[in-house]
């Protein structure tokens, strides 16, 4: 406020509550859609959740996830067409095999897979795509901070 | 083997003369009496280098990458498990049949030298095998040794003695040490770790690599012409840049990249300076293959679809491959 005394932050105060930073990759024709349509219903999900659209969930190659965390996050979603749906016809079933074979490696790898998670979310499921997102970033902030798939040379 | 090596000369030197081949890619005899290696041929009278022995571990099918770029004709000696990797080739397209003249070498099994020494052996001179036996000659003196106890790991793991392809084969087939039991086995013994000692394991592991992408370059299912690794923007390119989390993301990628393509000749592994058990990820996925869309062996024929590229309407969910992966 104006003329109020600026004072700096108190180091014994507790602090303040993890934040978790989710990453969704969104097809452009169905959950990118849900995605509007929460918010043209009004759903509230939480603001955590960094959308990142791409033209089918068979584009996002297993890299992208993996520099996903490495680069600070804590959460990644890939929400996809319903088996069966896709705009492309097949498009998902790659992804649904990919994302099979990764998870499974990185579970061997020893890395919590609770952090990774795959939906199928139609253009028509507002609500959904909002319960499923404030029930990925509740989990995700249960779990804390990703330590083991992050470059901790980026955290200051 | 003498008399496979004279075999093999001999027909090297034939598809020479008579302008079959352009081109022979065999192996050359090395300073010591167990470093062959890999060479390619063009002439009759080159051909006398030509070596054969059970010091020729090299997988030859990722030659046959720069003879299909040159267009030149190219007869190559395969063993049994060295035709896996032609037919992968062949079958992601990047070597051209027209251009591979394959000969099926027998093989009874490859020595791993650094085994032998284990032994306390030292000034060896020659090296010879007959009937599972290994007779090693030293400036010492002369010593037997089980033929099982200094095979190579990957024959360990041996897919027996049938070529894949073949358009010749050289004298008879040789039996081929017997595979050991469970070729998953140590693939389930880390599953059954906690995921804390699985984590711990790993990071050991991967943290020896040197990132000379050896691994790579042998591999008969890495074959692309520009490679992720290659390029020096790309944080994953140096070691010098690397932390943890890089060495997992190379090693991870590396094997995610020939998931369904991996035939599992074991070459990775084998040539790995750092002893990094790089074939361990590459058998998890072949299990997790195995167990999810049914057997698979890759490079056994050069026409059926590789399970990444392939699918079923009732493929397992994701989110089934935490548990599922782990029976």
């Amino acid at each position: 406020m104006l003329g109020e005394k600026v004072t700096v932050a108190d180091k014994t105060a507790a602090p303040a509550p993890f934040e978790p930073k989710i990453v969704a990759f969104c097809c452009n024709w169905c959950s990118y859609a849900g995605a509007d349509g929460a918010g043209t219903a009004r759903k509230q999900y939480p603001a955590n959740v960094k959308i990142i659209r791409v033209p089918c969930s068979c584009r996002v190659n297993p890299l992208f996830i993996l520099r996903a965390f490495q680069r600070g996050a804590d959460g990644v979603i890939l929400c996809g067409c319903h088996p069966g749906d896709c705009h492309y016809m097949t498009g998902n079933y790659y992804t649904r095999r990919r994302l099979t074979l990764l998870m499974s490696m990185l579970n061997f790898m020893g890395v919590a897979t609770e952090r990774l998670r795959v939906e199928w979310v139609s253009a028509s499921e507002g609500a959904r795509f909002a319960e499923i997102m404030t029930s990925f970033v509740e989990q995700i902030t249960a779990l804390g901070a990703n330590v083991k798939l992050r470059d901790l040379r980026c955290k200051k | 083997m003498q008399k496979i090596a004279a075999l093999m000369r001999q027909k090297a030197q034939e598809l020479l003369s008579s302008g079959q081949v352009q081109q022979v890619a065999a192996w050359r005899k090395g300073q010591l009496a167990y470093d062959n290696a890999p060479a390619v041929f063009t002439s009759p009278e080159a051909c006398a280098d030509l070596v054969y022995d059970e010091f020729c571990p090299a997988n030859l099918s990722k030659y046959l990458l720069a003879a299909t770029k040159k267009k030149l004709k190219t007869a190559v000696f395969l063993k049994p498990c060295d035709t896996y990797g032609v037919n992968q080739l062949l079958k992601d397209n990047r070597v051209q049949r027209e251009y591979v003249y394959a000969i099926g070498t027998p093989c009874q099994g490859m020595l791993d030298i650094k085994k032998i020494r284990a032994h306390g052996l030292k000034g060896i001179t020659r090296i010879t095998v007959s009937e599972g036996v290994v007779q090693v000659e030293t400036v010492y003196g002369t010593q037997n040794l089980p033929q099982r106890d200094v095979l190579l790991d990957k024959c360990l793991q041996c897919k027996g003695n049938a070529y894949m392809i073949a358009d010749t084969e050289i004298g008879e087939k040789l039996a081929t040490p017997e595979p050991r039991g469970d070729a998953f086995a140590a693939v389930k013994r880390i599953e059954a770790l906690p995921p804390e000692e699985r984590f711990k394991f790993w990071q050991q592991e991967l943290s020896k690599c040197i990132r000379c992408n050896a691994c790579r370059d042998i591999c008969p299912a890495c074959s692309c012409e520009q490679c992720i690794f290659d390029n020096p923007a790309a944080p994953v390119a140096g070691k010098a840049f690397a932390d943890p989390v890089e060495e997992n993301m190379f090693h991870l990628i590396r094997a995610y990249h020939v998931a369904g393509r991996c035939v599992g000749c074991g070459e990775c592994a084998r040539v790995c300076p750092q002893g990094v058990k790089l074939g361990l990820l590459n058998l998890k996925f072949m299990k997790d293959i195995n167990t999810f869309y049914g057997p698979y062996q890759a490079g056994s024929d050069a026409t059926t679809p590789a399970p990444q590229v392939t699918f079923t309407q009732g493929d397992v969910e994701p989110s089934a491959a935490g548990q599922k992966g782990r029976s």
